[in-house]
């Protein structure tokens, strides 16, 4: 029973990741049809946000608060990659819908410009220029209908660029000059260290969990039932869905496709940028940091079906407790007697190396039978 | 941090370059009578070049000294060293190419350089073929011997069987079994066929191994298996590469397996500089083997770490790998100095025996162009240093390990034609 319970723990503990991981992109990919290859550099954006948090947090007058940097972080997280998703919609991948392998070279492309991004820029500045985004682009959607309308909205959009750029520079160089380690740009992985509230196990039925690990678990619960219920129960997430389906209906019936487009993509960076918040509790932070996800993330997204959140959230599962199975040898403990060339088989594959190489073959082995995934779309708009 | 040390080695090349720009004036205070240009051949981009980077400082601050000091002084005259940085971007084909350059188009006498075993497996075949000389400084799996590399680093019996040796039979854990972890490349693999014949020898049990895949940090699996393996606690001897030391930590100490609870981490890659990155909270308990420490409490120790830290910075460190490029540079001048001359063949033959008060203590070079030297076991404290346990006397080093299956009984002499790259014992 012990036995069993940390087995389904470490499965659920390992597909959490992978999910948290993947949910972005099941949302840019699967239901967008962007094959977004920089999504792994919206993660480590988010994981870059909670290492800058945490020094911010260090700071005499956030001390106080500083055990809840992380949940503040989440928040963050979304919003930094969230706007920083905005900007690659608006700017690059608008101009490439309906041609996958320009989305695939021109989104490669953005996600070494980021890596280089966070080695060449320090960390402080990065903040100001991500702030002056965020109001750059977020200011002029808040002006009354009057001025948005007025034949003079170009001058008051730009006036507020010029005041999200003086705003972005000011904040960098306060933040750089507090906080020193953020004031030198460095190739260096740096770390994020969990407030004490989070380090450590806890005991659930005689068995020890480790803290994070449950904290991952809690995080990709909280993005999977908030994802859903604004899919399924908010107007957007209607339209969303409605030119997911069918793009040129919708825009007959008045949906604005431009503005879904934004929303959906600027939600989906935003959870890449959660899902770095959770890696970042497990490893170090570094520009690779997403690299070593992304080819996971597509993964998953293919194994469950591509434009569907369930089959992404089973496949990520799915693989968490394959690996676990595999990877520690656990069919051995469960039937130890096993006759002999099965059990030497199960010893064979049961390293971390190894186990990946079986579950990628049974992926593709899958594959060839249902091409579409776990759970395919149906229809005939989908196949074009 | 510096990653991978092992996988990854380095370069020295060795190629030479007598350029002249004869200056009539005397040899002495400062002024040369001729200059020679070395090559210092590291990734400066890529994911090695944060541990690489560190080896180019130690090099140049090595070559400054030495300048400092009068520079070489080669049949009566005095040469100022310069030298060519070239950068080997991370990428080992790079490496090779980038050797050709020295060699060919510099014309460099020597080449200082490389990091990964892998580096250093593609620069091989050119200096072999162009017959120059590389000086490699990073502490290896060995199972090697050119005759046109001469390496400065441990090998394995310069390491991982003192610390072996040490865990099994004087740490807090003694007489625990063994659990191996390591980066699934050729330097953790071939260090853990050898750990796991000296454990058989000394009456020990190892109750499981596993490897990460290189850039994944998802450690559960390998958790698992570790409690599963050792319930009670044991050793664990490590071999990951750096950031995945990071995740291993973390997750371990959240999962309970700290030195508290009877578990105790042998690392072979954790230097200073490492600790600094991972945490010492993290490692504080935990053990390290290596040459040369930073807490060495010997005024050569304390110069080499003062003369670093006045060079490049009061937040540097200095770990074993730069200890060693130090070391090479050094050797290489006496070994120039005595040949008298630059030529390949003569300042090999000039190598051998060379001795070097080095920070860790006295240092000599072996026929099979190895190091004898000293080994220490240190455990990590608070302070993100070593406390020095124990120290070895002078250990030659094993070309081919005595306790590898495939190497056992053979040997490598350079210095004696009929014996050369690998003979039987």
């Amino acid at each position: 029973m012990e036995l069993l319970l940390d087995s389904l723990f470490n499965g659920v503990a390992i597909g959490s990741v992978l999910l948290v991981a993947a949910l972005g992109l099941a949302i840019v990919f699967g239901l967008m049809g962007v094959i977004n290859l920089a999504h792994g550099e919206l993660m480590m954006l988010g994981a870059y946000t909670t290492y800058v948090t945490q020094l911010i947090f260090k700071l005499p007058i956030l001390k106080p608060f500083y055990n809840s940097y992380i949940i503040v972080s989440i928040f963050l997280a979304f919003i930094v990659s969230g706007v920083v998703g905005i900007l690659l919609e608006k700017t690059i991948i608008r101009k490439l819908y309906g041609s996958p392998l320009e989305t695939l070279l021109a989104t490669w492309g953005v996600s070494l410009i980021l890596q280089q991004f966070v080695r060449s820029v320090p960390l402080a500045y990065g903040t100001g220029l991500v702030i002056s985004l965020l109001i750059g682009l977020f200011l002029p959607t808040t002006f009354p209908s009057k001025i948005k309308e007025s034949i003079n909205f170009k001058y008051f959009k730009f006036s507020s660029w010029i005041f999200a750029a003086l705003t972005g520079v000011l904040t960098g160089s306060v933040i750089s000059s507090s906080v020193s380690k953020l004031s030198r740009a460095s190739a260096r992985n740096v770390d994020v260290t969990a407030p004490s509230w989070m380090r450590g196990q806890v005991e659930i039925i005689g068995t020890a969990f480790p803290k994070t690990r449950l904290m991952i678990i809690v995080i990709t619960l909280i993005s999977v039932i908030a994802i859903t219920l604004f899919l399924n129960q908010s107007a957007w997430g209607m339209r969303i869905r409605a030119v997911t389906q069918n793009r040129q209906m919708s825009d007959c019936l008045g949906i604005s496709t431009e503005k879904v487009d934004i929303i959906t993509f600027g939600i989906g960076s935003g959870l890449a940028g959660v899902a770095g918040v959770a890696v970042s509790l497990l490893g170090s932070v570094g520009p690779n940091v997403g690299g070593n996800y992304i080819v996971g993330c597509f993964m998953v997204v293919v194994l469950g079906g591509v434009g569907n959140l369930l089959g992404t959230v089973l496949a990520s599962f799915g693989i968490g407790i394959m690996t676990d199975l595999i990877g520690a040898g656990r069919l051995l403990s469960i039937w130890p007697n096993m006759p002999l060339p099965l059990s030497n088989t199960i010893n064979f594959f049961a390293t971390t190396s190894m186990a990946r190489v079986m579950i990628f073959a049974l992926i593709v082995i899958f594959l060839q039978f249902k091409p579409t995934g776990l759970f395919p779309q149906k229809g005939r708009m989908v196949e074009n | 941090m510096r990653i991978s040390r092992r996988i990854l080695a380095g370069l020295a090349t060795a190629s030479l370059a007598v350029t002249a720009t004869s200056c009539g004036g005397g040899g002495t205070s400062g002024s040369f009578d001729d200059t020679v240009t070395v090559g210092i051949l590291h990734s400066l981009s890529g994911t090695m070049a944060i541990s690489e980077s560190t080896l180019v400082d130690t090099e140049k601050m090595a070559i400054e000294e030495i300048n400092a000091a009068g520079g070489v002084n080669v049949g009566g005259k005095s040469y100022k060293i310069e030298y060519i940085v070239e950068d080997g971007a991370s990428d080992w084909p790079t490496f090779a190419e980038k050797s050709k350059k020295l060699i060919d188009q510099d014309g460099v006498p020597v080449v200082f350089g490389g990091w990964t075993s892998a580096s250093r497996k593609a620069m091989l075949p050119v200096y072999e073929s162009k017959d120059a000389f590389l000086y490699y400084p990073i502490q290896y799996e060995a199972q090697e011997c050119s005759n046109n590399i001469f390496y400065t680093g441990a090998t394995p019996n310069q390491q991982s069987e003192p610390a072996t040796d040490f865990m099994y039979k004087r740490s807090p854990a003694a007489g625990g079994d063994f659990f191996l972890v390591g980066s699934d490349y050729v330097f953790p693999r071939t260090s853990n066929t050898i750990t796991k014949a000296q454990v058989k020898q000394l009456g020990g049990k190892v109750v499981g191994e596993d490897y990460l895949p290189l850039g994944n940090t998802e450690v559960a699996p390998i958790i698992s298996k570790i409690k599963k393996a050792l319930p009670e606690g044991g050793i664990i001897i490590n071999t990951l590469n750096g950031d995945q030391n990071v995740a291993f930590f973390k997750q371990i100490q959240d999962a309970g397996i700290t030195p508290s609870s009877g578990y105790y981490v042998m690392n072979y890659s954790i230097a200073e500089e490492e600790i600094s990155t991972i945490g010492p909270e993290f490692l504080e308990g935990h053990y390290g083997a290596w040459n040369y420490m930073m807490s060495i409490d010997t005024p050569a120790s304390k110069k080499f770490a003062e003369s670093f830290k006045k060079r490049w910075g009061a937040d540097r460190v200095v770990a074993d790998p730069q200890e060693s490029a130090y070391n090479m540079v050094y050797l290489w001048k006496q070994a120039v100095e005595d040949a008298g001359t630059f030529d390949d063949n003569a300042v090999r033959e000039a190598l051998v025996g060379q001795k070097f008060d080095a920070p860790q203590g006295p240092v000599e070079v072996m026929p099979n162009h190895h190091l004898s030297q000293t080994v220490r076991i240190g455990e990590i404290n608070a302070e993100g240093g070593f406390t020095i346990l124990e120290e070895t006397g002078v250990v030659l080093p094993q070309a081919w390990n005595q306790k590898h299956p495939s190497s056992k009984g053979f040997a490598c002499d350079w210095t004696d034609p009929s014996k050369g790259e690998k003979y039987k014992l």
